[in-house]
């Protein structure tokens, strides 16, 4: 019982009495068949269930081990007893004890017991039970591989679990014992991203390294747009400023510049997941900091890895250990990419009291970040090195040096130079580094060198270092027509002292002198022949071989000559320079912060990172259904209670949410959604319901499709989280708003796809927003105003099922939602062609509010068709569009055929260019054009923008004089509810509600949609109905119409 | 993961050992014990050393070499941090000293509370002084150049608490100048989206000790060198005595005492002996390892503080190549160079009024002088 240890270590305080020493039983071996008969009936007597039996049992067996009898095959029925017993304990901490003494206890008979003690754990009410269950499993896989297909059962089970608790360790179990089960995590991976944050340290380690190896299966490689550049590293490195310049629109920007392309659109999964993770690089852990580093460096888009380089920079403080591992994974970052790095230049600096081996990495690190521009500071730092105490430290500077030196033509010569002066140094060591390194860097341009060689060539008297020596006389040899009369000379006396040098310095004068003889025979034949000589006769075999090899091909024989004709092109040909690279070239082949990686071998047990793949695999995989809301609610309240309580900032939509609310109590959700969401609801409700009605009416046609909805509808409002239901009766209406106002898009996304088929398709807006707001609070602006670069098909699809997650995680998400809903559809639906003047064609337009797919700049404009002629309308498009300067549009998909009574819809995006001229366009048939167009309010040519208090005051600040216009206005009796102003304000733009502290003033804000312009709405209603209107906005022309609109809104 | 896990102290002796799988032999420590010898010294050992089955992840604190044992792939770091941790406890229980021997701090009785909502707070804590803590220390690294110019220099900070509050406190702190901070590090109770949008620390604090906040000051504040050093140590080429001098002063020291300075060099192999007399304070050069160390105290910026003397060279042995750098540890209290302040310190989800303390102090961290 090789575990006895470990076993009895752990048994510790939990086990119950009398519990098992039988496996040490020191007299083990003696079998006596009595014995078996009498464990027979033990064993019985076990397994009744009468305690006083067992109880007896116990006793005599513990005699038995007491007068040194066997009792070790009575053991898996003493702790099935025992231990299983202590499984069913009320207690949960006493009932993970349990399992983790029966999963240590390492002998093969108690596998079964232990496999039905997983699984049972597996199932407990208890999280921390059931993260011990995900504890035992390796334990046990490791004990009978063969239990694996069961195992993998549990694993299953456990990854589908919502705590964080046990998130950490079912994917350490699943790491262990199945990692290529892939297709176990895509049902988890959306969870797994968003419960990361909150996962105990070493959870969000293993969990990390895995999600890395699961993103390089699934999605797309985001630099295949610069794989171009990356072929060649030092245009990469320059190509990068630009690549980060193409920022926030990088998809963007790369379409463009490679049309031939097709343009990458990255999976928003795959945006999860870096965008979950990021925040960890502020973990206290080295190890996660570490994980998140690796993960942008394999996952992340170019211009975004940089956020990784001031978190590991700060590894460096920590112990040595960490800065040896952190600067090996540095060294390799640093060469793919350097620009990276170079702001922390100095941080890699090395002081005299760090070790060695943390010296020696610095140093790697600081070659690699050398370039034209910090080039002489660089140098200036070796120089101080080069004086060092520590010799193996200076011998690894010189290298640098050297590598400095071939990799900037800039400074070769200075690097040469200040090489030529170490040949002078007094110490041995660096005298032989910097000949092996002059000699390298000498073979680039020999020409120009001929003093330096003279000068080495003197150094052979001196200099007693075998590879210095071996790499003069190499140089001498390979140069000699630059230096023709010190050569032989040299030559002269390497033969003197021939048989006192080593074994590479003896190759080398053989190689001189082979050489010599070919371009010089009459001063040195004798010379050679001498050396030739002595080789042949030398120790070593291989030397002896070089003699014989080298004489038949330079001095031509009676027989032979057929080579000897070619001798000189054989030593003197041209030789390449050598390439001085670093030896973290190539290394990122391995995961970073692995251990292989480290090594440079694979380990045992390394999981290859794989290669990005050509296409996308399906990414629905991932989508989950949304969990019955009724069998989960129990289920929910007790995870509200354990949410640990980090989670309760990812709800934080404002800031204003005050910290006093205890966070782990409901108060704090309940005051949220009381505070926010309430006005949010509030504004979408009103005139949604009538907007509701008149599509109604307008799509008349449509009846059967929406009679679908209504009840896609219904069934939606059974799942609409309780946090939205308690609070108001208001939000049905905001509900159906969403799903109303997204009918449109998503019925003609449909067409394109294979009917998905499930009411899950209806919710977008609320996934969109919902994981808005995730993205706000965690990203900066930009992400969350422009979210629509993604694909056509699948976004709707895909974010759908995000929010479906995030409703089944965190019930403040589902109260943010309607907060932050923009889409209302501020002007009903207006009409562009007439039916009389479209011949039976008849056209209306609204305004959706929805971010336009494909341009982030563009509105996003519904256009309604209605036939009713008696004829189908074929070939529907936009003509040659006649437009003012700046106004671009994307025109809707062509709509083939529009049969008699039928209607259709479709999307178009204009660029207005933040104005209000009015988009020109034809409409055509395939018959007839339609001169139309289409004038924006000025409140929809913005979209809101998610702000706090602070933030807006801060900006606000920023925009005053010439920026700012103030109205005074009287609000009627009718305006003067908190509800009926943002709803009205709302209305007439679209912008979103900041969060504001005192009750009678109202924030607004927004962006316009070209130039991203912030516009800043405030209202300051004071009690007796006199308001006073502010908006700020650097585009004066769009702030004065807004204040035009709003009053006249309000007033009305 | 960590098969298991040895504990090696400085005279080589396995006098700790633990396995978590099956036994692994002692006879592995052999492949640790040659990495050392090559090493030469105990800092050198890599951290990381692969032997024919096993991995050896070791890490050196208190002149104990921990050594885990691995068997599979794992991020070093996750080990390294993992051991690191395991001492931190060690620690706790132990004290700084005691971790080979003498009397524990382990309890009679289990913790309870332990399966907290908080995971890192457990329930029930009940005080009847109440009180908060925070002490805010920064640290100056620099490497300072012959001339006296500053090659580089930063400032690391630390905000280390001590709370002792009853029931759930829910903590937070504001800074008057929070844009100061660059680069930070949290304790996982830190709300970071609290932090992002409105750079407040907002937090449930653990119990007891820890550590709330790590940061770093943004680079483009000029750093205040709090001390200068005169020094001028010189050896000649024939003779076998040489120079030696140093004085070391106040600088930008914004009105507070300089306490706790000690001067450290490691002198050249040639330096045979050293024969100084300090104007304040003690010093000690050990031959062997030709480390000089001069304790001064406060700096009183009337009589500046200096170190006077010759050092006996090697006869006939060359002059070194290399002046020795100087190290410089310092303290100063009630102030943080980086001019960070804490604004207020507010508790919310408890009745009673804590007891709030907030101390400052600048320390030198890896303050390095090239002569």
């Amino acid at each position: 019982m090789s575990a006895a240890p470990a076993y009895s270590e752990d048994k510790g305080g939990s086990a119950g009495p009398g519990e098992p020493e039988y496996g040490h039983d020191p007299a083990s071996g003696g079998i006596f068949s009595s014995d078996y008969k009498r464990h027979d009936d033990l064993k019985e007597m076990l397994d009744t269930n009468k305690d006083s039996l067992k109880l007896e049992a116990m006793k005599r067996i513990v005699a038995m081990i007491a007068r040194g009898k066997n009792a070790s095959d009575l053991f898996p029925a003493v702790v099935k007893n025992v231990a299983c017993k202590n499984i069913e304990d009320p207690n949960q901490l006493i009932r993970a004890s349990a399992l983790r003494v029966l999963s240590s206890i390492r002998v093969p008979i108690i596998v079964p017991i232990m496999m039905l003690a997983i699984k049972e754990a597996a199932s407990d009410m208890s999280p921390y039970v059931r993260k011990t269950a995900a504890h035992a499993i390796p334990k046990l896989y490791s004990l009978d591989s063969d239990q694996k297909d069961q195992l993998i059962e549990v694993i299953e089970k456990l990854l589908a679990d919502k705590t964080t608790l046990v998130a950490g360790s079912v994917v350490m179990a699943f790491e262990e014992v199945c990692p290529e089960r892939i297709d176990l995590i895509h049902k988890n991976y959306r969870k797994l991203c968003n419960l990361l944050i909150d996962v105990e340290e070493w959870g969000q380690v293993v969990i990390i390294s895995m999600l890395t190896r699961y993103a390089r299966t699934q999605f797309l490689s985001p630099t295949q747009n610069e794989s171009l550049l990356e072929e060649n590293p030092e245009k990469a490195f320059y190509g990068s400023e630009e690549d980060e310049a193409k920022g926030a629109g990088s998809e963007e920007a790369a379409a463009t510049t490679l049309p031939a392309r097709k343009p990458y659109v990255m999976d928003p999964d795959h945006r999860l997941l870096l965008r979950n993770t990021k925040p960890l690089l502020q973990s206290r852990s080295a190890a996660v900091v570490m994980a998140v580093a690796q993960l942008y460096f394999h996952l992340a888009p170019k211009a975004e890895v940089g956020v990784i380089a001031k978190a590991l920079v700060r590894l460096l403080r920590s112990h040595s250990e960490v800065q040896y591992v952190v600067l090996q994974n540095v060294a390799t970052m640093s060469i793919k990419r350097r620009g990276m790095f170079e702001p922390y230049l100095k941080s890699f600096y090395i002081r005299s009291t760090d070790p060695t081996q943390i010296k020696i990495l610095k140093l790697e690190v600081l070659t690699n970040l050398a370039n034209e521009t910090n080039i002489p500071t660089v140098l200036r730092e070796f120089q101080t090195y080069i004086r060092s105490m520590d010799k193996d430290f200076v011998a690894a500077t010189i290298q640098a040096i050297g590598r400095c030196a071939t990799n900037i033509g800039r400074v070769r010569d200075t690097c040469l130079n200040g090489l030529v002066q170490l040949l002078s140094n007094r110490d041995e060591l660096v005298v032989a580094e910097s000949v092996v390194v002059i000699k390298k860097l000498l073979q680039m341009q020999p020409a120009q060198h001929g003093e330096i060689i003279k000068h080495l060539a003197k150094l052979t008297d001196n200099i007693q270092v075998p590879m210095a020596r071996a790499s003069i006389l190499w140089l001498i040899g390979e140069y000699c027509e630059h230096v023709p009369r010190i050569a032989p000379d040299v030559l002269r006396k390497m033969a003197k002292s021939f048989t006192a040098e080593e074994d590479i310095v003896k190759l080398q004068v053989i190689n001189l002198a082979a050489k010599l003889y070919l371009t010089n025979s009459k001063q040195t034949k004798l010379l050679t022949q001498y050396v030739l000589s002595l080789a042949k006769y030398d120790q070593n075999y291989d030397i002896r071989d070089r003699a014989r090899f080298t004489r038949q091909l330079i001095v031509p024989s009676e027989q032979g000559g057929a080579l000897s004709r070619h001798a000189k092109k054989l030593f003197l040909a041209p030789k390449p320079a050598p390439v001085l690279e670093s030896s973290f070239k190539d290394r990122d082949h391995f995961q970073l912060g692995s251990l292989s990686h480290l090594l440079n071998a694979k380990a045992t047990g390394y999981q290859e990172l794989p290669d990005w793949p050509e296409e996308a695999p399906d990414p629905s995989v991932r989508n989950v259904e949304v969990p019955e809301w009724t069998k989960c609610s129990n289920r929910e309240k007790r995870k509200e209670k354990e949410k640990p309580f980090y989670s309760d900032s990812e709800g934080e939509s404002g800031p204003t949410e005050s910290a006093d609310s205890d966070p782990e109590t409901e108060s704090e959700s309940d005051s949220k959604s009381s505070s926010e969401s309430g006005s949010g609801e509030s504004s979408s409700e009103s005139d949604n319901e009538d907007q509701d009605e008149d599509e109604e009416k307008g799509r008349g046609s449509e009846s059967e499709q929406s009679e679908e909805e209504g009840e896609k509808r219904k069934m939606k409002k059974k799942k609409v989280p309780e946090g939205q239901g308690e609070g108001s009766s208001s939000d049905e209406g905001s509900d159906s708003s969403s799903s109303s106002s997204e009918s449109e898009m998503t019925s003609e996304s449909e067409e394109e796809q294979v009917e998905p088929a499930s009411w899950r398709k209806k919710t977008p807006p609320s996934g969109k927003s919902a994981s808005a707001a995730k993205e706000v609070s965690l990203l900066d602006l930009e992400d969350f105003t422009t979210p629509s670069v993604q694909p056509v098909s699948s976004p709707t699809v895909v974010s759908t099922s995000l929010a479906a997650d995030l409703e089944g995680l965190t019930l403040t998400d589902a109260s943010l939602v309607p907060s932050l809903l923009s889409p209302v559809s501020g002007v009903g639906r207006q009409e562009l062609l007439h039916r009389v003047a479209g011949e039976g064609l008849a056209v209306d337009y609204a305004f959706s509010r929805q971010p336009f797919s494909g341009d982030p700049h563009m509105v996003s404009v519904h256009i309604y068709f209605s036939n009713s002629s008696d004829a189908s309308i074929k070939g529907l498009h936009v003509g040659t569009p006649k437009l003012p300067a700046g106004i671009s549009i994307q025109e809707f998909p062509e709509i083939e055929s529009l049969a008699p009574g039928e209607s259709a819809t479709a999307v178009m995006g204009i660029n207005f260019c933040d104005s209000t001229q009015a988009a020109n366009f034809q409409l055509c048939t395939q018959t007839r054009q339609f001169y139309v167009s289409i004038q924006p309010p000025v409140g929809e040519l913005m979209a809101p923008v998610f702000m706090s208090e602070n933030e807006f005051k801060k900006e606000q600040g920023k925009l005053m004089g010439m920026n700012e216009i103030t109205e005074k206005l009287t609000l009627p009796d009718t305006c003067r509810s908190d509800h009926i102003v943002v709803q009205k304000v709302t209305a007439t733009a679209n912008l979103g509600r900041v969060p504001c502290g005192t009750s009678d003033e109202y924030r607004f804000a927004g962006r316009t949609l070209t130039s991203g312009s912030l516009v800043l709405l405030t209202l300051d209603a004071r009690p007796a109905g006199t308001a006073q209107l502010t908006v700020n906005s650097e585009k004066m022309v769009i702030g004065t119409m807004l204040v035009k609109d709003v009053i006249q809104a309000l007033t009305q | 993961m960590i098969h298991s896990l040895f504990l090696i102290n400085s005279s080589g002796d396995i006098f700790l050992e633990k396995h978590w799988k099956s036994v692994v032999s002692r006879s592995v420590c052999d492949y640790f014990f040659e990495a050392q010898e090559r090493a030469t010294e105990a800092e050198n050992v890599p951290p990381v050393i692969p032997t024919p089955h096993h991995y050896l992840l070791s890490v050196y604190r208190h002149k104990i070499f921990f050594v885990a044992v691995i068997q599979t792939e794992v991020p070093p770091l996750f080990v390294i941090e993992f051991l690191h941790r395991v001492v931190d406890t060690f620690q706790d229980y132990f004290g700084y000293s005691n971790i080979v021997s003498g009397s524990t701090n382990v309890g009679d009785q289990l913790p309870t509370g332990q399966l907290s909502v908080v995971p890192w707070r457990r329930t029930g804590v009940k005080y009847t002084n109440n009180e908060a803590y925070f002490d805010v220390i920064e640290e100056i690294d620099a490497i300072i150049d012959k001339s006296g110019s500053t090659i580089t220099a930063e400032i690391q900070g630390v905000i280390d608490a001590c709370v002792k509050l009853t029931g759930m406190p829910d903590l937070t702190l504001s800074f008057m100048n929070p844009r100061l901070l660059d680069d930070v590090s949290f304790h996982p109770c830190v709300r970071f989206k609290r932090w992002e949008s409105e750079r407040i620390l907002s937090f449930i604090p653990p119990d007891g000790n820890f550590r709330l906040l790590s940061y770093h000051v943004s680079a483009q504040n000029l750093v205040a060198i709090p001390v200068y050093v005169k020094h001028n140590i010189s050896f000649r080429d024939s003779s076998s005595l040489g120079r030696f001098e140093i004085t070391v002063g106040p600088k930008q020291t914004m009105g507070k005492t300089i306490e706790g300075v000690i001067v450290t060099s490691q002198m050249p192999k040639g330096v045979l002996n050293m024969s100084l007399t300090p104007s304040q304070g003690t010093h000690t050069f050990d031959p062997v390892t030709k480390m000089l160390s001069w304790d001064i105290g406060k700096i009183n910026p009337q009589k500046l503080p200096s170190l006077k003397g010759t050092m006996s060279l090697q006869a006939g042995a060359s002059k070194p190549d290399e002046n020795p750098t100087i190290n410089l540890q310092f303290k100063i209290q009630q102030l943080a160079i980086s001019g960070l302040k804490v604004n207020r310190l507010d508790m919310y989800g408890e009745k009673y009024k804590p007891f709030k303390g907030i101390k400052y102090m600048t320390k030198a961290g890896k303050f390095q002088v090239r002569t």
